[in-house]
């Protein structure tokens, strides 16, 4: 293959930009930890595990945040997942052939509307249901903990169901894509060994578990990152509770929020070391995702193709 | 095309009373048997009498709907939406196709071994006891006995009785079978349907499982389709050739290939095409 | 009741749930649009789209500012994405299986994976602190990162798909490979290249976060890139916080207009590939 000079031109020209975006990546991890040296210095480890964040007295604890975003995700995963997987099903499994297409499109409609969209039909739709419900609670329920406090509207709970659906999607595409490149194979054997329709999606699923659980993790990805929805619904109040009622705040919130108020440097710095975390958690979520993702999807599509004389096999 | 070792086989096949078909134990009586695929009819009229106990092989060229028939019989083309059958197939008298036929259950009766090889992503051991644990057995004594004997049965136990809990996927392709054989019989059916079940090994391997069938017989009625007319030769007492969604010829084994009725039977059979 | 018996109800019972989780997750999403199109609809004047903001505390006014505003920032948007995104998909097809286009490659996932705000950090600490002032061109390059990955990826696909028999052609005619990618194959693939910046834009024009600290918003009429610029999804953010009625009727506009401008971006993707498609086969 000659490699004229042109061809070496155009790949380096081409590599050029492609390391632009490798560049990217790496800078945008140096800029945040270069922009939080002040605070990463002061502080150190204790920044994690501090409650107070306290900008005026320069008291800059972070853990009610990180508190947030990991309660607000893990609740939106709970009820999430099991209606992603739900729809994923019905979609690849069980619906009659003419909805597969509207209904796939409908489940990615969810996906494209914009998040300040959802967050203001959180605050103006969703909050006052759910101060409604806060309401209705029993009393005896509301001694628990994770009922307990003056019913606002806005709060843990809410934010966690408006994060639930805007996360079903994601996890819903991929897990029928998974679904879909399992074998007709295994369903027939489970199905020529007596199984109910159920127990079959069983073992498909069961196939396609790695992938499956990838397809969780992507929409905890995107749980963990979303900004604008939740803090209009989540009430923006730095503190550590377990109660669904309870105002709480999270990494992405608190920057949103208050990055155009930090009037100081250290006060910039601790806000930017909170999104260097951000982007850390981020990125570890989303690359053990796609790693899971890829690795199913690779088995899968490695079927062999049916020779019709296959006499290199060793002997049986 | 028959080797004279064929041959004998052949005329130890011939059971004594297989010339009168009233005589024989009819375990599956198939009486007009359509199928269509939507509006394609890939059946037509299909009546025939599967005796219990030995082994029915079905032959014919590519897309003759021998498939298509065996699959009917366990009603593994429900899961198919286009598909519709008409007429009945009776096993033990009673038709599957009834609509109050317990799907499930028949399909415990009728077990299945795949031209390809499925197992379930699981240890070889949780492979046999898919089966028996949905249908309710759980207590772990019941089922290892299950399980060894299924895998005694299917001519596998000496060679995973060490490894029982390693992954069904570390067997070799003719192993795999076997073990697919082996899940097959744990659930104790009456009849096994092999759709091509060595057309994807080695010819070592498939001794093994034409060995295996000839064993089995002895214990359940077997259907087997195969494009390998010597296999059939082999393996089957009985013959049936389809060609073109119809049942061309069905008789026992002998007569079929030394003595085919049929000119089209004899052509296919002499591979003058096919 | 017998085990199988058992079985099958189960096995109805676990269907069944399947079809609820599908009307629980179209339940909100038909709410929304109902809410929207209810609130925003309704509120949408003649006035929203030509007049500014009024002042806090007066009603009326609109958000024309804020649409023009949006408009720039996906303009500059897009142009620091489609020349980067495009060519670096072209690298990343052309040369596949080398170490190089694998980091990339990686690195480009890990780009879509990351949340907007941070990307708004990021154009905040190279565009901002410098000048120490707000701009269009913080925001806009803010939404182009953004949209990068999904470029890349999209760009990259679709020129793989490209029948290899096209290039080995061009190529046996004396194509340098530079002339035979940009005269061949790039546009064999336009359409669908074409589909992936739709689609790309049609995410960042929703985008909020990564807005509030380098755009930052303006009450005012500017389409210059060196100033603060307002813009929809900020307008709306804003609106929708403060405390005056008139101020969330518009919001609900606002996030109307959004969604139509988002939906309409979508079906031109999807057009738009169709259309190309059939003016390319002979």
């Amino acid at each position: 293959m000659r490699r004229s000079a042109d061809d070496r031109i155009f790949r380096f020209t081409t590599g050029i930009f492609a390391a632009l975006v490798l560049l990217l990546v790496v800078g945008i991890g140096f800029e945040l930890w270069r922009q939080s040296m002040l605070s990463i210095a002061k502080f150190g480890f204790k920044f994690w595990t501090g409650r107070v964040w306290d900008p005026v007295s320069g008291e800059f604890g972070a853990l009610p945040f990180i508190w947030g975003t990991l309660y607000s995700s893990l609740l939106a995963m709970l009820i999430s997942t099991p209606i992603a997987l739900g729809i994923a099903i019905y979609i690849s499994e069980l619906s009659p052939k003419m909805l597969r297409q509207p209904l796939t499109y409908l489940t990615e409609l969810l996906a494209a509307i914009p998040s300040i969209v959802y967050g203001l039909w959180g605050v103006f739709v969703l909050t006052p249901i759910v101060r409604k419900l806060e309401i209705l609670m029993p009393p005896t329920l509301r001694k628990l903990p994770i009922f307990s406090g003056p019913p606002l509207g806005v709060g843990m709970g809410t934010a966690a169901i408006i994060l639930a659906i805007m996360v079903i999607p994601f996890t819903s595409s991929v897990a029928r894509e998974i679904l879909k490149n399992v074998p007709v194979a295994q369903r027939e054997g489970a199905y020529a060994l007596g199984a109910t329709r159920w127990e079959a999606i069983k073992v498909a699923i069961g196939y396609g578990k790695t992938g499956v659980i990838g397809a969780i993790m992507l929409g905890l990805g995107r749980a963990l990152g979303e900004t604008m929805a939740v803090t209009m619904v989540i009430g923006n109040n730095p503190q550590v509770s377990l109660s669904l009622y309870a105002p709480q705040y999270t990494m992405a919130a608190v920057i949103a929020n208050e990055f155009t108020e930090a009037a100081d440097e250290l006060y910039l710095h601790a806000l930017i070391e909170i999104g260097l975390l951000l982007f850390i958690i981020t990125i570890v979520v989303n690359v053990i995702s796609r790693l899971l993702i890829w690795s199913t999807k690779r088995r899968m599509t490695r079927v062999i193709v049916f020779p019709p004389v296959a006499k290199e096999e060793a002997a049986a | 095309m028959l080797t004279t070792i064929d041959m004998e086989r052949l005329g130890a096949t011939a059971t004594p009373s297989a010339a009168s078909l009233e005589s024989m134990n009819a375990k599956i009586s198939v009486r007009d048997f359509d199928f269509f695929y939507g509006p394609a009819k890939v059946l037509h009229g299909i009546s025939l009498d599967i005796p219990d106990r030995q082994v029915t092989a079905l032959i014919g060229p590519s897309g003759c709907g021998k498939s298509t028939f065996i699959r009917s019989i366990n009603r593994m083309n429900d899961i198919i939406p286009e598909a519709v059958a008409k007429g009945t197939i009776a096993i033990d008298g009673r038709d599957i196709y009834n609509s109050d036929t317990d799907v499930v259950s028949l399909r415990r009766r009728v077990g299945m071994v795949f031209q390809k090889s499925n197992p379930f992503p699981k240890s070889i051991y949780d492979n046999i006891a898919y089966g028996l644990r949905i249908g309710g057995m759980h207590n772990k004594r019941e089922l290892n006995g299950v399980v060894e004997k299924s895998l005694i049965r299917a001519a596998l136990w000496d060679e995973v009785k060490d490894r029982l809990h390693e992954s069904a996927f570390a067997l070799s392709g003719g192993q795999q079978q076997r073990l697919c054989i082996a899940r097959a019989l744990a659930v104790d059916p009456e009849v096994l349907l092999m759709d091509e079940p060595a057309s994807a090994l080695d010819p070592i391997a498939t001794t093994k499982i034409e060995e295996l069938i000839w064993d089995l017989k002895v214990n359940y009625t077997i259907v087997i389709v195969t494009h390998n007319m010597q296999q059939a030769a082999r393996v089957s007492d009985r013959t049936a050739f389809f060609m073109l969604g119809r049942l061309v010829e069905y008789s026992d084994t002998k007569t079929i290939f030394m003595n085919p009725k049929e000119k089209m039977t004899e052509d296919y059979v002499t591979g003058r095409f096919g | 009741m017998s085990y199988a018996r058992r079985r099958k109800i189960i096995s109805a019972i676990a269907e069944g749930l399947c079809a609820v989780a599908v009307i629980l997750a179209l339940l909100p999403l038909a709410m929304i649009l109902f809410y929207v199109i209810k609130q925003g609809f309704t509120s949408l004047n003649w006035a929203f789209f030509t007049q500014m903001p009024k002042p806090v505390g007066e009603t009326g006014g609109g958000m024309a500012n804020a649409i023009v505003g949006t408009l720039v920032l996906i303009a500059i948007a897009a142009s620091v994405a489609v020349p980067i995104g495009c060519i670096c998909g072209v690298h990343l097809a052309e040369y596949t299986d080398s170490k190089f286009s694998s980091i990339v490659r990686f690195a480009a996932d890990v780009l879509n994976g990351v949340p907007s705000i941070v990307f708004g950090m990021f154009a905040y600490i190279i565009a901002v602190l410098p000048v120490k002032r707000f701009s269009a061109l913080a925001g806009g390059l803010a939404l182009g990162f953004i949209m990068i990955p999904i470029v890349v990826r999209t760009t990259e696909e679709l020129l793989r798909l490209v029948p290899s028999g096209l290039r080995e052609g061009a190529l046996a005619l004396g194509a340098t490979r530079s002339r035979a990618v940009f005269t061949v194959i790039l546009p064999a693939a336009l359409p669908g290249i074409l589909t992936g910046i739709l689609v790309a834009t049609a995410r960042v024009a929703g985008e909020t976060a990564p807005l509030l600290f380098t755009a930052f918003g303006n009450a005012f009429w500017s389409t210059s890139p060196v100033q603060p610029i307002a813009s929809l999804t900020q307008q709306v953010f804003l609106y929708a916080n403060s405390a005056y009625e008139d101020w969330h009727r518009q919001a609900w506009a606002g996030a109307f207009l959004l969604v139509v401008m988002i939906l309409t971006l979508s079906i031109a993707a999807r057009f738009a590939v169709r259309r190309l498609e059939r003016m390319n086969r002979p």
